[in-house]
């Protein structure tokens, strides 16, 4: 796999864009800038991963994607419209069209209804009366490998973790939508319940033609389900290029970091470089660019200049003044 | 290592089994024996449901206040059986014997208590501090896991802390006492993979300065390479694998093992679009099954193993695993009952 290598539906048709995105929230202590300035494109059939610690404003942008409060600046685009300019009865009608699961399975069914009916919420939130209820939730069921003949009169309480975040996924899945989005889906399960969850996400993406935004701090995950990967670092983008080519040879110090600290079987513990700094606050952050405080490399034009996202190889951006050398694995 | 020193924490033959408040009875461990020296750490790898936590729990001989737990066996504490013990001798124990790390530092402290208060509470329940005192004592433990201004953090509440902080109060509470034994129970499942670097690394540094023995607790067994010394893999409340680290990530003989490294999604290595998933549930404990319990997930199964309880194989130095027919096929020799033990 060199770094160049891009998978054939690289030139799928752009589903989702985001341009320009910021997000800031008022808090008591100030301004806080969750996001800055961050592009975001997700094409059919693909995944794109968004990695980075908590705090980096991964979430934020997820929900500012949905409107979920609408983001500060920004154009987001479903399809070629943009989402701002809709009437709130268009918007409506668009909303099913994303969909999201969430990190703790569990807590995102509701406890007292059943596996049927959890799945077929979208469909009772927007009835229409030419859809099969019982085929759609028998077919989503089917579709996450959980027969709703023996799943379907559960109840939350009755399933393993992986087997409820499958039922969020089959409930996501029976609004149809063309963006899914999994906000941390697999950080609460066990590794057998993770591959299945994992392998699930990426066959429905492929087979159902679904633009994809993974959410995630483990690059491990990151690299077994996506095509592209975005790194964030306090709301600014630092790399982002195909996945496996930034795993094979990171460009920014930040992303070479977050690869060294995952642990691995048969991998020995490597020095991810970082300064012994906590994460500076998003409330304050530092001037430049926002990653010097921790970066081993950083000088003083680090501290002066915002670093801008430069290509670096073909398909590969990165944001910083004195990017890693990249050579081939 | 072959001194004949005792180690700090041995459990032999242990059965715990819980009666919850729904009126069931649930047979969680079975058969539980191992052993940890001082400076020691034992990885202890399974999933949610196979006992791990309850082993833990055992050991330490707290469990949730609506479950009542019998257990049988032998928990040893430097020669000193806790099963045995008087209720005030064990709770003498907490803390200054047996000291416990939990997965979530945000719950396990109080939000209403400074930080303080409940870093120094394994000292202030044995004799009374003054307030001066307890701040620079708070101070000091804080500044031995590197919390960064000690002092001011000492006089703050639980929430105006990081995650990563938030465990390292977590970990300084539990060194107050001066453990022997650590109980270290996913403590790094909440936290960024940066942050859990930083909290592994200090849980070895103290281990290796102070001698303390560790049990680490883990769903991710990669997290235990490099770390822990050996690892016991556990699976429906039974220890199926247990070894020194390299040869259980390099070698596993336990079906279980193998199916399990497969299964965790690597950074390294040739890039795989499906992960190999270990099809089906961990077993109910509830329904207590003969023969072994990963009988019906496991490739290898014949109808032996749905019937007859796995024999203890010998998989090499240390190395041994309960299985009918196991991965390695090297020294497949019936363990004798003394080299079982971790």
């Amino acid at each position: 796999m060199t770094a160049t290598a891009t998978s054939p539906d690289a030139d799928a048709p752009v589903v989702l864009r985001a341009t320009g995105l910021s997000v800031v929230h008022r808090t008591r202590s100030g301004p806080l800038h969750a996001v800055s300035g961050v592009d975001v494109e997700l094409r059919a059939r693909r995944t794109l991963a968004l990695v980075g610690e908590s705090g980096s404003g991964k979430s934020s942008i997820a929900k500012a994607l949905l409107r979920l409060p609408p983001p500060t600046t920004g154009t987001v685009t479903l399809d070629g419209t943009d989402l701002a300019t809709l009437s709130p009865r268009a918007l409506r009608a668009v909303r099913p069209r994303l969909q999201m699961v969430f990190q703790d399975p569990v807590s995102s069914l509701n406890p007292r209804r059943t596996v049927r009916d959890l799945v077929a919420e979208p469909l009772d939130a927007h009835p229409d009366p030419s859809v099969d209820r019982a085929a759609v939730v028998a077919e989503q069921l089917e579709a996450v490998g959980l027969p709703a003949a023996l799943f379907g009169d559960r109840r939350p309480a009755q399933l393993s973790g992986g087997q409820a975040q499958r039922v969020a996924i089959a409930r996501a899945l029976a609004a149809e939508p063309r963006v899914l989005i999994a906000d941390e889906a697999v950080s609460a399960l066990d590794v057998s319940a993770q591959a299945t969850v994992l392998n699930l996400l990426r066959r429905l993406t492929e087979e159902r033609g679904l633009a994809s935004l993974f959410i995630s701090h483990d690059l491990g995950v990151v690299r077994a389900v996506s095509d592209d990967v975005a790194v964030l670092h306090l709301g600014r983008l630092c790399e982002r290029g195909p996945t496996e080519a930034v795993l094979a040879a990171p460009a920014h110090p930040y992303t070479a970091a977050l690869l060294a600290a995952v642990p691995e079987p048969g991998r020995p513990l490597g020095d991810t470089g970082l300064l012994p700094a906590d994460p500076p606050s998003p409330l304050d952050p530092p001037s430049g660019c926002r990653f010097r405080t921790r970066c081993p490399l950083a000088d003083d034009r680090c501290a002066s200049e915002v670093p801008p996202l430069r290509e670096v190889a073909p398909g590969r951006t990165a944001a910083c003044h004195r990017p890693l050398t990249l050579q081939a694995p | 290592m072959t001194t004949p020193v005792t180690p700090v924490l041995e459990v032999r033959s242990l059965d715990t089994t819980l009666h919850t408040p729904d009126g069931r009875t649930l047979h969680v461990l079975h058969g539980i024996d191992l052993t940890i020296d001082a400076g020691e750490c034992l990885g202890v790898v399974g999933e949610s449901g196979s006992g791990k936590s309850v082993l833990a729990r055992t050991v330490l001989g707290v469990h949730p206040r609506t479950t009542r737990a019998t257990a049988t066996g032998q928990v040893l504490l430097a020669g000193e059986d806790l099963l045995t013990a008087t209720a005030a001798r064990r709770a003498e124990l907490l803390g200054t014997g047996i000291a416990m790390v939990h997965q979530d530092p945000m719950t396990s402290l109080n939000p209403v208590v400074r930080i303080a208060d409940q870093v120094t509470e394994s000292i202030t329940n044995r004799r009374r501090l003054r307030r001066r005192e307890r701040l620079r004592t708070a101070a000091e433990l804080l500044a031995a896991v590197d919390v960064p201004d000690p002092a001011r953090r000492a006089r703050a509440y639980p929430h105006e802390l990081s995650g990563g902080l938030r465990q390292r109060v977590g970990i300084a509470a539990a060194l107050a006492g001066s453990p022997a034994l650590l109980l270290a129970d996913e403590p790094t499942t909440a936290l960024d993979v940066t942050v859990q670097r930083t909290v592994l690394d200090l849980l070895d540094r103290h281990r290796e300065t102070r001698g303390l023995a560790t049990l680490l607790i883990t769903h991710d067994i990669g997290l235990l390479y490099g770390r822990a010394r050996r690892i016991a893999v556990m699976y429906g409340g039974r220890i199926v694998e247990t070894g020194p680290t390299e040869a259980i990530t390099e070698h596993p003989a336990h079906p279980y093992t193998a199916a399990l490294l497969r299964s965790v999604p690597r950074v390294t290595g040739p890039l795989r679009r499906t992960l190999p998933a270990v099809a089906g549930s961990p077993p109910d404990l509830s329904r207590p099954q003969p023969g072994c319990p990963f009988a019906p997930r496991c490739e290898r199964a014949e109808a032996l193993c749905s019937t007859d309880a796995p024999p203890l194989h010998r998989a090499g130095a240390g190395h041994t695993t309960a299985c009918h027919f196991p991965l390695t096929p090297s020294a497949a020799l019936p363990a004798k009952a003394e080299e079982t033990a971790v």
